[in-house]
This record gives structure tokens, sequence and C-alpha cells, in this order.
């Protein structure tokens, strides 16, 4: 068997019991040693497209396949050459670091030592807390315990469900550096985010909303299909200036962003003109500069 | 196999790590046995007995003196006339008063005939049906021996027919029975009033020549908690297999350890015996630990075979582990399993004829214990640890069960989904 394996989905839909859509028609090619991203806000569809390719939930229609494995018919091998993170920390609270690891190598019919390289970068910092119970662990630690366990087997593709939500900024920069380094390795990996400043560490991302996937491709190309004018603008008066901008008579979109408010233009018009506008509406403060779009104001094109 | 192995390393790892876990396996048996064995008894000890003796004669000394003797009654006063009885028993001071005509011991000699009332707070209706039953036993003592005596005292050299006959009537006394309803709650008094329709209900105690002794087999000594002890560790046995079995699996679910386990290779079968196994294991032990305190603390017998005992406890506990399993199958919560796994416990305890004789209950009752797996296990305890009931005595037992045990795990296998 070759290291890496591609996923190939098809038309798939699933739709719940209020019949509403989490899915509709989704299709989506990821090659062999990808790191790709699945972009989209909380009920997209991220966690019920992960979960059918983890073979925990059957699509209402379409195929989707893992290395050429079906999700339907070759379930049994896809759940033992996968490693899957769901959501929702999934380990044992009441075991130790070392015996949740040391129970999934045995499930899958390996040894700790025998893939040990795999895991070491990160095991390492785990390490120290090795006799801990995983309840006490903190949320960083327990995604680091939930890779490690996920990677044990040596999977060929691993599947993570939101693998950064609620764990601190330094914590998830380790994370991706983790996930960069199994890239290296040749694993396929499938990650879900609702954070779009990851999107620009994948190799290619999705977006997806409401079921649906908006646009795939590498987070350049994505952000190179933005064509408006765009604009950081912040004044003392965020609440009033997001309200003025929008009637302004040049304006295609008013978000807020951090600090600032985007502002994504029709046309190009000289910041002057913007400058007095705002005067105009007795705004201080001014602080206008021109920006590169960055791929969630590429997101928020394509949601409009 | 060694998946399965692996599950139940982990298992066993789990439930030795809950710091209650381990002793309350072990403290529970006891707790329950000393406590229940002991406090499940119908022997009706210490009834309150208030007596108005108007008699003084040393008849009357002689029966009270029997009341004093008998270890069920305790005579907590006297009273002077009946007002005072009733208002002792409403007072719920006692639960029973007799009162000793005047002249009773002059009558009983005279005319061979005197009258008695007792009167018995009905409230508790098991209570009451006993404090009349023994004091018609003591009764029926006093006017035996009572006719001896007056017998050898005349010292006729007829027959003891022959004298009668000349006296007309033997010698006896009459109990006048009023059940008193006190003014309380509803049932209790709807219940007076059913064994009250009649009040004046007469018993007449004639000394007949045939007296009737009963011998108790299997358990001489009418010793409670013989009976007791084996229905408890029924109980026992139950508890675990049942709460124990079905919580563990639930808990993976609400922890949320069930979606990674589902993306393992683990199989389906592999999951539910590993989980089950540890369950059926800690519950067999708890069974002979139970069984030990048993023959040590309360000496009961183990006529038949222990190794059918066990045999028939690991049919059983694949039927409650069975029942575990299918209502973790329809909950998602530890306290959904907990409540509906209660429903169930309850009516099978109350219907498996551990506390209440199953042949006391209407039709209906005793068609819905066929079906009572508990009711099974308690009838088999007593029959093999009292009697001595081999494997041909129990072959019926056997099969229910076998055929309850395929039917219920097969339902809860068939109702296990690992994709949803």
């Amino acid at each position: 068997m070759n290291n890496t394996a591609n996923i190939s989905i098809k038309e798939v839909s699933k739709s719940y019991q209020d019949n509403i859509a989490a899915l509709d028609q989704v299709s989506l090619e990821i090659t062999a040693g990808e790191l790709f991203g699945l972009i989209g806000p909380d009920g997209a569809g991220k966690t019920s497209l992960i979960r059918i390719l983890a073979t925990l939930l059957l699509p209402d229609e379409g195929v989707a396949s893992l290395n050429g494995w079906d999700v339907r018919k070759d379930y049994r091998t896809i759940r033992s050459n996968i490693g899957y993170m769901p959501g929702r920390f999934s380990l044992y609270q009441d075991l130790s670091v070392e015996e949740n690891l040391h129970f999934f190598a045995t499930i899958f019919g390996t040894k700790v030592e025998e893939n040990y390289d795999l895991i070491k970068d990160i095991y390492d910092q785990l390490a120290p807390f090795k006799k801990r119970r995983a309840g006490n662990l903190s949320g960083g630690m327990k995604q680091k315990l939930a890779l490690c366990c996920a990677l044990i087997h040596k999977p060929v593709v691993l599947l993570l469900d939101e693998p950064t939500t609620g764990v601190d900024p330094v914590s998830r920069k380790e994370f991706w550096d983790m996930l960069g380094r199994l890239k290296a390795k040749g694993i396929t990996t499938l990650v879900s985010t609702p954070y779009m400043d990851e999107a620009s560490l994948c190799d290619r991302v999705a977006l997806i909303q409401k079921g649906r996937i908006l646009d795939v491709g590498s987070p350049n190309e994505i952000i190179d299909k933005y064509k408006h004018p765009l604009l950081a603008v912040r004044t003392d008066d965020m609440y009033r200036l997001i309200n003025d901008l929008r009637t302004f008579d040049f304006t295609h979109t008013v978000f807020p962003f951090g600090e600032y408010v985007h502002l994504s233009l029709i046309q190009t018009v000289w910041p002057e003109v913007i400058a007095s506008y705002l005067l105009s509406k007795e705004h201080t403060g001014l602080d206008i500069q021109a920006v590169k779009p960055t791929i969630e104001d590429a997101f928020m094109e394509l949601m409009i | 196999m060694r998946t399965i192995l692996f599950i139940l390393r982990k298992e066993f790892l789990q439930i030795f790590r809950h710091r209650v876990m381990l002793p309350l396996i072990f403290i529970m048996p006891i707790i329950q046995l000393l406590i229940l064995a002991h406090a499940a008894d119908y022997e009706v000890r210490n009834i309150n007995l208030y007596l108005i003796n108007r008699d003084g004669s040393q008849a009357a000394h002689r029966l009270i003196g029997k009341f004093e003797a008998s270890p069920h009654f305790n005579i907590v006063g006297n009273a002077f006339n009946s007002d005072e009885a009733y208002r002792a028993i409403q007072n719920g001071q006692a639960d029973l008063f007799i009162e000793i005509p005047v002249d009773f011991q002059r009558n009983l000699l005279r005319d061979g005939y005197a009258q008695l009332q007792s009167s018995v707070d009905a409230i508790n209706g098991v209570k009451a049906g006993l404090a009349s039953a023994y004091t018609n036993a003591i009764i029926t003592d006093f006017n035996e021996e009572f006719r001896k005596e007056w017998i050898s005292a005349v010292n006729v050299s007829d027959s003891p027919k022959a004298h009668l006959a000349t006296n007309g009537q033997p010698p006896q006394s009459t109990n006048t029975h009023t059940l008193l309803s006190q003014p309380s709650p509803n049932e209790a008094d709807k219940r007076s009033w059913e064994i009250t329709a009649s009040p004046y209900h007469h018993i007449t105690i004639s000394p007949s020549p045939i007296t009737i002794r009963s011998a108790n087999w299997f358990n001489p000594e009418l010793n409670y908690q013989t009976f007791m002890v084996p229905g408890i560790l029924v109980l026992l046995v139950t508890l675990v297999g049942t709460f124990l079995s079905g919580m563990n699996i639930v808990k993976e679910k609400e922890i949320g350890t069930i979606e990674q386990i589902n993306v393992t290779p683990i199989r389906k079968y592999q999951f539910i015996i590993g989980k089950l196994l540890p369950f059926w294991i800690i519950a067999l032990i708890e069974l002979a630990f139970g069984l030990l305190v048993g023959k040590l603390v309360f000496d009961i017998p183990f006529v038949g075979s222990l190794w059918l005992i066990f045999g028939f406890s690991a049919l059983y506990l694949l039927v409650v582990l069975g029942i575990g399993l299918l209502v973790s199958t329809v909950t998602e919560t530890q306290q959904q399993a907990m409540f509906i796994s209660w429903f169930f416990l309850i009516i099978f305890i109350l219907m498996s004829g551990l506390f209440t004789p199953i042949e006391s209950m209407p039709a209906w009752a005793q068609a819905i214990t066929r079906f009572n797996p508990v009711a099974y296990f308690v009838e088999v305890m007593r029959m093999v640890l009292l009697k001595g009931s081999g494997i041909l005595d129990i072959r019926i037992h056997l099969i229910v069960m076998s055929a309850y045990a395929i039917a219920v795990n097969s339902l809860a296998v068939l109702n296990y989904r690992k994709t949803t």
C-alpha cells in the first residue's frame, strides 16, 4: 500500500430529520498528500462531511471514497486506515495520557513503539504529563493527545474536525506546525475550521456554507478572485462609521475586521473622497489605508 | 479475541479507578444483607397490648401471664374501662386491647363458658391479622390447659367425654373481636371498614380431640433470614447486572468516547462483550461474596449444589446484562438509562416473590411474573439453597432463562448501531 491516499467526494447530500440539507450535492477532490482545509461557519456542514468520510454517517445520496475505498462498502478497511479526531474531545478522561495512547494503539493491533517516530514531536511535549489523567489536561494538551491517538496506527488519511476550536492562539500555532510536519510525511489531511486565518496554512481550501461548497482552490487563488478595491478604515466612533459607510455612494460592502472596518468599493476612489465624506459626517480620528484582500474578505464576498 | 482482552483491561482499569466503585462492590452486599435480612421480617414482634382486667381471678392472671410470656406481646398498660383502652389505641400506644369481663373464672367454672373481647387496630392489615392470630393461639392454649387442670381438679373417674356430657358444654372461651377503625387516611379507613363489616365476629374454639401440629419443611424453624438472604442476593446480582452495564455503555455515548471507538476496527460484538463481561464477572464475584456473608453471618443452609447456583446465575446475568444493553441502545445519557432501568427493576423486584408471595397475587399479576426474570431467579435460589433441588427440578427455569437471554440479547444487538 502506498503511503498516501486521495479523497473523492461526488455529489454527496445529507439531510437530517428536519429536512434541512446539511450537505447539498457536495463534490470535492482532495489529492494524495494534501493538507486540505474545510472552512466555514458553524452549521455549514463541515462535521457532517467529515463524519461521512469517517464512516460514522451514511450519505443520503452520492458516493465518497478514500484511497478508492467506498465509505459504504469498505467501511471496515477505512476504519483501520484513517485517523479521526472528533470535534468534541473523545478520549477517556479517566485514563492517563499513557493509558489512552496505549489503548488506541492496541485496538489497532499495533504498539506505541512501532509508530513512535510519527508522534515523537507531539508526544515529547506531552511526556511530562504522561501519568496525568486526560480529563485534567489543558485544552491544547488534550488536542495534542487526541492527535497522537489518531496517528498511532499510522493512518494514510487524517480527518480532523475543528481541532483548534477553543484552543489558545499559541497552542493553535503549535498544532498547525505539527500538521505541516505530518504533511511532510505524506499523510493526506482534511481539517475543518471556523477560523479563516488558518486557511492560509493549508495547501488548498474549500469554502463551505449551508451545505454547499462556495469555492475551492489554494488560498492565493481564492484571494486573487477578489476584484474589488479594498480599504481599511477606522475612526473614533466605529458603530456610526459602519452605518455611514453603508450609505456612501461607492460602497460595495462594509464589514468589521478587527480594529478596522473593511470597505470594498464598486470602483476605485481616491481615499481623500472617502475622508471628506466621513469628515462631513463629523467623524474624528480618521485612519484610511489601502489593504490587500485576505481570504476572509474573499469568503465574505462569496457569502453575499 | 485479543481486542476483547484490550477492551476488558481498559474497562477494569476504569471501573477500579473510580473511587467509590471498589468499596461499593464489596460493602454493598454486606450492608444489604445485614440490614435487609433483618428488616424484611414478617414475624410481628412487640405487639403493644392493653389489658382491661375486670376479674382479678386466678384464671384471669393465668391468661395474662400467658400474654406476658409470649415474645409477640408487650403489655404496655392496664385500663379500667374500654374508653381508656380505645384512647390508647387511637393514640397509637396500643395495637390491641383485651377485656377480661367480671366473673370470667366463675363463668368458666360454672357454665364452662366465658367471653373475652379483643379489639385490634387494623390500620396495618398484616399486623392486625397476625395480632389476632397470635391472640387466638394464646387463648386456645389457655383453654386447653385450663380444661385439663379443671378436669383433674374435679378428679372425676368418668371419661372427659362423659363429664362433658353432664356439663352440657365443654369449658370454652369465646373471644369477641372488634376490629377498630381509626379516624385516619382513607385507604386505612376503607380497609378497616371491610374488616369491620362483621364487627362481632365470633370465633369458637372448641377443645377438639384432634390437635394439629405442623412441621415446616426445608426451613424447620421458620427462620426468615434463611428465607430472605437468598432473595436479597438475587437483588444484588440484578442491580450490578442492569444498572452498571447499561450505564457503562451509555457513558461512552454521553462523554463522546463512542465517536472515537466507532472509527476503530473494534467490531460490534467485541465492544459489547468487552463492555458487559466485566460486570458479568463482578456480579458473580458479588454473589460468591454474598453467599459467604450469608453463610458466616446467617448460617443459611447450602442444601443444593453451589455449582448449580452459579451456573444459573451466569445464565441469569446474560438476561439482565442484555436488559442493560437494550436500555443503553435507546438512551443517550446515564440519567435516562438510570431512570428506565429503575422503572423495570422496581416492577421486577416487587413482583418477584421476594417480599410478597407470588401465589397471593391476582391471576393477571401472576401471569406477568411469568415474564419476570427476577422471579425465576428468586425461586431457583430458594429451591436450590434451601430445598436442594437439582438440575432437573429447575429445568423449566433454565429453559425460560435461556430463551429470555437469547431474545433480549438479539433485540439489543439488533438495536445497537455503530453508524448513525
